[in-house]
């Protein structure tokens, strides 16, 4: 689905005067292979690339070196670049700045509208998009009058609409309260598992992380660490280092696990803690 | 408190005239700003007063909301009438000290303000039963044959739209910076000019730098939502002329004429 093989960005950056004066590596050297109907996940403290990797799977951002293909599309074939962007859904971190229409309804359409979808058609999937992140009977309202986790449904509403075959969120609940963001993950959830479209989730929320298929963590630029949730939350001291946490209750199970309690590395959630430390209870 | 201003002054109810193609409706009131330039006397003014009340009582807008929008107006209404009434000159009917009132003066600022309300009711009619974004669309679509000069007219449309939904969220963010400012010490109460215009630097410059990224953003999420212009695009509301739609332009046609008659054709008084 997604393969990105040897890819490095330099930003460029710039003097007073407008010259080039020197580049930052954003991304150093980084492959990755996703499959379809995949969830992943992208940890990685501030600045370590993984904004930047993001635009790059929606061919926002083009290679300095490397290559990246989208459902086998080159992002660097100007040719192909609106087949990648509606393949590759994305939705941001600001909710507010990314809904384009003044009605919820309006905004959904905007992407089927861009595409040349016929009227009729639009209407539709205007109406199974909004269905799907649970957000129909707003369809009329004003984005305004909606809550941050509202909002980032619509425009996630506004991605499906296009029908894309993965959706890459940077950061969606970054500056949302507690229970709009489970509902935006949860909305996610449901279109991974009920639809089968691929998920990159790039996070700073290790909760959210837990559900994925597979974790990357990027530092610096460059891939740290890969695997299932188990197998990178077991590595705490590794995480700690690289300035990430790691979910409370597995640190939690890491602190017992040192201090001599029998229990398993990798605990994710407190039913598993529970299990690991009394087998017998109920 | 900000989100939920109403721009324009839509009021929502549902009506013929709210139903109508806005295109009707915005070719609707420049033909009637013309004819109350171009009917000149009282029975003119007769017609197109009847016209308007007609369409009041079509719009189901209450007349109470219409009649305190003018308030708005009231004082500019007084000054012209005022002008009119004492410095037109002509045979005098009235004096008071120095001011004099004369016939055609009386006649003059009367004719005046029934113009001048006529035409604002008119044009406020309009915004009260169409909504921004319908009017965006109007014009758009209005304007459409310009594109052969090579007029941005998608592009023109579009940014008033992005205005239109930024406007609620750059006015929620002056005020947050606002306060955040009252809290560090800024004066935003002084009465002094000068000063009142030093302390809204601290307020414009974050307001334009967070306008600036905003901007930013959201031309990425178009771009990542494969807009590319005007040019192959569908339209999810497209603008479609109705018969009810027609039967309002003929309604237009036949007001036009009649008050084109008024002015032509020598009545009798």
């Amino acid at each position: 689905m997604i393969k990105v093989s040897k890819l490095i960005h330099d930003y460029i950056q710039r003097d007073e005067d407008g010259n080039p004066s020197g580049t930052i590596r954003a991304i150093d050297d980084v492959s990755l292979d996703v499959k379809p109907g995949q969830f992943i996940a992208i940890l990685g403290h501030n600045g370590s690339g993984k904004s930047t990797l993001a635009k790059h799977l929606n061919a926002l951002l083009f290679p300095t070196e490397g290559a990246v293909w989208i459902n086998g599309l080159d992002t660097r074939d100007q040719q192909y670049l609106w087949e990648i962007r509606q393949t590759a859904g994305m939705v941001f971190q600001n909710p507010d700045n990314q809904i384009i229409g003044q009605v919820v309804e309006e905004d959904v359409g905007f992407g089927p509208e861009n595409m040349g979808v016929p009227t009729e058609e639009i209407w539709e999937r205007v109406e199974e998009s909004l269905k799907a992140v649970g957000m129909y009977e707003y369809r009329k309202k004003s984005p305004n009058r909606l809550s941050g986790g509202q909002k980032q449904r619509v425009s996630i509403a506004g991605v499906i609409a296009m029908h894309p075959r993965c959706i890459v969120m940077d950061e969606p609940t970054a500056m949302l309260d507690p229970s709009g963001r489970a509902d935006v993950i949860r909305a996610a959830l449901t279109l991974n598992k009920g639809e089968g479209i691929t998920i990159i989730l790039i996070t700073h929320y290790m909760e959210e992380a837990i559900q994925a298929d597979r974790i990357f963590v990027m530092d610096r630029g460059r891939i740290a660490m890969q695997g299932s949730p188990r197998e990178i939350f077991s590595r705490v001291e590794e995480m700690q280092e690289l300035h990430l946490d790691v979910p409370q209750v597995t640190l939690l199970a890491h602190t017992l696990r040192s201090r001599g309690v029998d229990i398993p590395e990798g605990i994710l959630t407190s039913e598993e803690l529970a299990r690991a430390i009394c087998p017998d209870a109920k | 408190m900000f989100k939920d201003i109403t721009l324009g002054q839509y009021y929502q109810t549902d009506s013929l005239l709210h139903r109508l193609d806005p295109r009707v409706k915005l070719v609707g009131t420049l033909v009637y700003i013309i004819s109350l330039f171009v009917v000149d006397s009282f029975t003119g003014y007769i017609i197109a007063g009847i016209f308007l009340a007609a369409m009041i009582v079509l719009s189901n807008v209450p007349v109470g909301y219409i009649v305190r929008g003018m308030r708005a107006i009231l004082i500019l209404l007084l000054i012209t009438m005022s002008f009119n009434l004492f410095l037109t000159p002509g045979q005098v009917i009235f004096r008071i000290g120095f001011l004099k009132i004369t016939r055609e003066g009386l006649a003059f600022a009367i004719k005046m303000a029934i113009r001048l309300s006529l035409l604002v009711i008119g044009s406020s009619l309009m915004t009260l039963t169409t909504t921004p974004n319908q009017l965006t669309d109007a014009i758009e679509s209005l304007l459409g044959p310009l594109k052969r000069f090579r007029v941005p007219v998608h592009e023109i449309a579009m940014m008033m739209s992005i205005a239109l939904r930024f406007i609620p969220i750059l006015m929620e963010e002056t005020d947050k910076i606002m306060k955040a400012q009252i809290a560090r010490g800024a004066d935003f109460e002084s009465r002094n000019l000068i000063k009142k215009m030093k302390s809204l630097v601290p307020l414009l410059v974050p307001l334009f730098i967070s306008a600036f990224r905003r901007a930013n953003d959201l031309a990425m999420a178009m771009e990542a939502r494969c807009y590319r212009g005007g040019a192959g695009r569908t339209k999810m509301k497209p603008l479609v002329y109705l018969g009810r739609d027609r039967a309002a332009y003929l309604t237009l046609f036949i007001y036009f004429a009649v008050c084109v008659a008024v002015r032509v054709l020598p009545l009798p008084f």
